[in-house]
């Protein structure tokens, strides 16, 4: 493996790692402090059961996820030097700001999962709180700086070197609105969709109880209501698309040639050869109407860039695929949980609808993963998009790959004793939680 | 400005060499204790260990966004150390909690108490070698050297070693003195105050070291200190509380917040001596040639953006971070 193709993989792999890691520590400190407000309100113990095995989980989670971010700010310089030199004064900013909001995080945190028995219970539900809110608050900053990797900003690039930086225009960059929500959305979809899975599928095995019944609920009504919003979102995103990265839209929908009206390819395989998509299914005009409002408009496709300046469309197309197919499948489940919950409730405890819920859980995070690659490939060559190819930027160190091998190594040991910690976990809740037995 | 923020990254890289510090030396400390000492260092961590490695987040965020040239070049040249480091903190904080997490206690328990462990020690040593390769001044960016001259000579010799294991005891003695304070059990408060003491010789015996190895490398660290008087005064005054805090360890009820004020300020002051022989220069090069602070700074805009973002950020996170004390530290110990 060369040394510029493993820094991109060890890149990809420590960010795909993190992820999911920072969704789960966006999402999560919501969803503790929703359940822990519903046990002060109504003094149910099955609340505070809840809270307190999730906070359980949220600790590894959260743990883990602060040294994969620690380990990130420093990856950002040890494999894109070049990068980080130019980048770091114009996009510093939402990285400190970043910085601050973890750091919140991290206090507000060590307060909420060791206080129980020290606080006052409001003042501990408040921590849990700014925890939720710093958490979020982080993930927009952190993606507003990469947002400004595909949208730069905020400097002029005069003889290879920024001039006139302004950063707070770089932080407010074009794209960082729309990425963001797109993100949070995303986190909110992914963790909530999983949690209420597990849950589910623990009834399915062990028989509906209190415990297992009100955590699918609690975590379906953030799931849902973000699964129903999200596609809208990604629309107001593939519209800024177009009209900002044009390839990487070209790329995500597999269009080659420029076409009016542009037709929508769904699913296939692309083939840079002979610049065309099997075994695909073509909506006439579809591509033309999501992207401009029109059937009949032109749409640019990968013909208008030169072969250098294009995006790798194989990974990014497909990825696109599972991510879209993920999120109508999540936003299908969220719309008929919302329906049955007005007004055919009773369908809720049907065998069938709990197992839609227990097999729905892994495509959240599919999508966030594949959601990921598509921006990052997608914006490939360029690092900086516009500005500085990635294979610029990248470490002079030779022998790159070995550290590649190493922290995938680890990052697949950490994987799976995670899980197997969360088995471990989940198999002993009734154990600990009366009101898991309550039936 | 740039003055400020230069305050403030020092104040972060304190703080983090004293909490972080802490924080390593208690891996290393539970090495040489009993079962019954985890349990009490566990307890004593779980809380404020990941605040503690914030501190290090908030200085490298400050030095790529205001001094982006020198994080660049450090990490390019000194990219195995870093990644040493980065394998530990890693290990060391999933260990650490997967061992305060699982619910299960069986034999996976060693694993992690291991990996903990080691991760305790290689850390530190590594944070120490990365800071004598900055000072030692044989980095050089010409990577028509060959590989071992550019990516390996800098920091693999005996004077970054001895900074290495320089770090792991002074952490290890930080974290001794800090346990004193944690523990209600007669036996164990014993235990850590002869460790205390241990470790101040040992970290006193590696200072004495580290200038024999600088002149063996050919880096003349004692005449630096000799040459300015700030820094020669913080050195002895650091020397000096050893036998005040000596004096503390040795009474039957440890006074928990003297020993800690010692210890902090003993640090501090060794940092801001060694920050003015050092000053204004952050990586010295085998050219003769060094990126300072004055000569890597990002433009004015940046800088002032930096600034904002870090009064407002210090604003929320100072009286956060004295309440998380407070909540565990401070009641824990009087109850």
């Amino acid at each position: 493996m060369n040394d510029f193709l493993a820094a991109r993989m060890q890149m990809a792999f420590s960010l795909g790692f993190h992820i999911i890691f920072a969704c789960i520590g966006m999402t999560m400190p919501v969803l503790m402090a929703f359940s822990e407000w519903r046990w002060l309100r109504t003094g149910k113990t099955v609340f505070l059961d809840i809270t307190k095995a999730w906070s359980r989980g949220v600790a590894i989670f959260f743990a883990v996820g602060a040294v994969s971010g620690t380990v990130l700010s420093f990856e950002l310089g040890l494999l894109w030097p070049t990068f980080m030199q130019h980048a770091g004064p114009i996009i510093g900013m939402p990285f400190s700001w970043e910085g601050t909001a973890f750091f919140v995080e991290a206090i507000a945190l060590g307060i909420f999962l060791y206080g129980w028995n020290k606080l006052n219970k409001w003042v501990h539900w408040a921590s849990g709180v700014i925890v939720g809110i710093s958490g979020v608050m982080s993930g927009i900053f952190v993606v507003s700086a990469n947002a400004w990797m595909n949208s730069p900003s905020g400097f002029d690039w005069v003889n290879g070197k920024a001039i006139n930086i302004d950063p707070v225009k770089a932080m407010f960059n074009a794209a960082w609105l729309e990425q963001s929500i797109h993100m949070i959305l995303a986190a909110f979809i992914s963790t909530s969709f999983a949690v209420a899975g597990v849950h589910a599928y623990l009834i399915l095995r062990k028989g509906a109880n209190a415990f297992h019944t009100q955590a699918v609920k609690t975590a379906l009504i953030f799931g849902s209501v973000a699964a129903i919003l999200q596609p809208f979102s990604g629309d107001f995103s593939a519209k800024d698309i177009a009209k900002r990265q044009p390839a990487k839209l070209a790329a995500l929908e597999a269009l080659y040639k420029t076409s009016k009206p542009a037709e929508l390819i769904i699913g296939g395989i692309p083939n840079d050869k002979e610049e065309k998509v099997n075994y695909a299914l073509h909506i006439p005009g579809g591509l033309s109407f999501l992207t401009h409002g029109n059937f009949k408009a032109e749409v640019t496709g990968l013909d208008k860039f030169p072969k250098r300046d294009r995006p790798p469309v194989l990974i990014t197309h497909i990825a696109f695929q599972i991510m879209v197919a993920s999120g109508i499948l999540l936003a299908f489940i969220s719309v008929l949980y919302l329906v049955f919950s007005i007004n055919w409730r009773h369908i809720l405890l049907k065998k069938w609808w709990i197992v839609l819920v227990a097999c729905a859980t892994p495509f959240g995070f599919l999508a966030v993963e594949a959601g990921w690659t598509v921006t990052e490939t997608g914006r490939q060559p360029w690092i900086i998009y516009g500005i500085m190819r990635t294979e610029d930027a990248v470490s002079p160190m030779p022998g790159l790959h070995y550290s590649f091998y190493i922290i995938t190594a680890v990052y697949i040991l950490l994987s799976l004793i995670i899980i197997w910690l969360m088995k471990r976990q989940i198999s002993s809740i009734s154990q600990y939680y009366n009101s898991a037995n309550e039936t | 400005m740039l003055t400020i923020i230069i305050i403030i990254l020092g104040a972060s890289f304190l703080l983090y060499t004293l909490l972080g510090g802490a924080d390593f030396g208690a891996g290393i400390i539970e090495s040489f204790a009993g079962k019954r000492e985890e349990v009490t260092i566990s307890k004593a961590m779980a809380p404020v260990w990941e605040a503690n490695h914030v501190w290090l987040i908030l200085a490298v965020v400050i030095l790529f966004t205001a001094f982006p040239l020198v994080y660049s070049s450090l990490s390019t040249v000194l990219h195995i150390p870093l990644m040493m480091v980065l394998l530990g903190i890693i290990c060391r904080g999933s260990a650490f909690t997967f061992r305060h997490y699982d619910i299960v206690i069986d034999k996976s328990h060693k694993y992690y108490t291991l990996l903990f462990r080691v991760s305790s020690f290689v850390t530190p040593i590594f944070l120490g070698i990365i800071l004598g390769a900055m000072m030692l001044g044989r980095i050089t960016f010409d990577t028509t050297k060959g590989f071992y001259e550019v990516f390996v000579a800098p920091w693999l010799n005996l004077f970054c070693i001895v900074m290495g294991i320089f770090s792991a005891c002074l952490f290890a003695y930080l974290s001794a003195l800090f346990l004193v304070g944690e523990t209600t059990i007669e036996r164990e408060r014993k235990m850590y105050v002869r460790f205390s003491k241990r470790f101040m010789l040992l970290t006193m015996l590696m200072g004495l070291l580290v200038f024999i190895a600088a002149s063996i490398e050919g880096h003349d660290l004692l005449s630096d200190f000799l040459h300015s008087v700030t820094s020669l005064i913080t050195l002895i005054l650091a020397t000096f509380l050893c036998p005040v805090i000596w004096h503390f360890l040795n009474k039957q009820k440890n006074k928990t917040i003297y020993l800690r004020i010692g210890a902090g300020l003993q640090v501090s002051l060794i940092l801001i001596g060694w920050f003015y022989i050092q000053f204004p220069v952050l990586i010295k090069m085998k050219s003769g040639s060094s990126l300072t602070f004055f000569n890597t700074q990002a433009p004015e805009s940046t800088l002032q953006q930096l600034l904002i973002a870090l009064l407002a950020g210090l604003i929320l996170i100072i009286p956060g971070f004295i309440y998380l004390f407070k909540v565990f530290k401070i009641k824990s110990n009087s109850q």
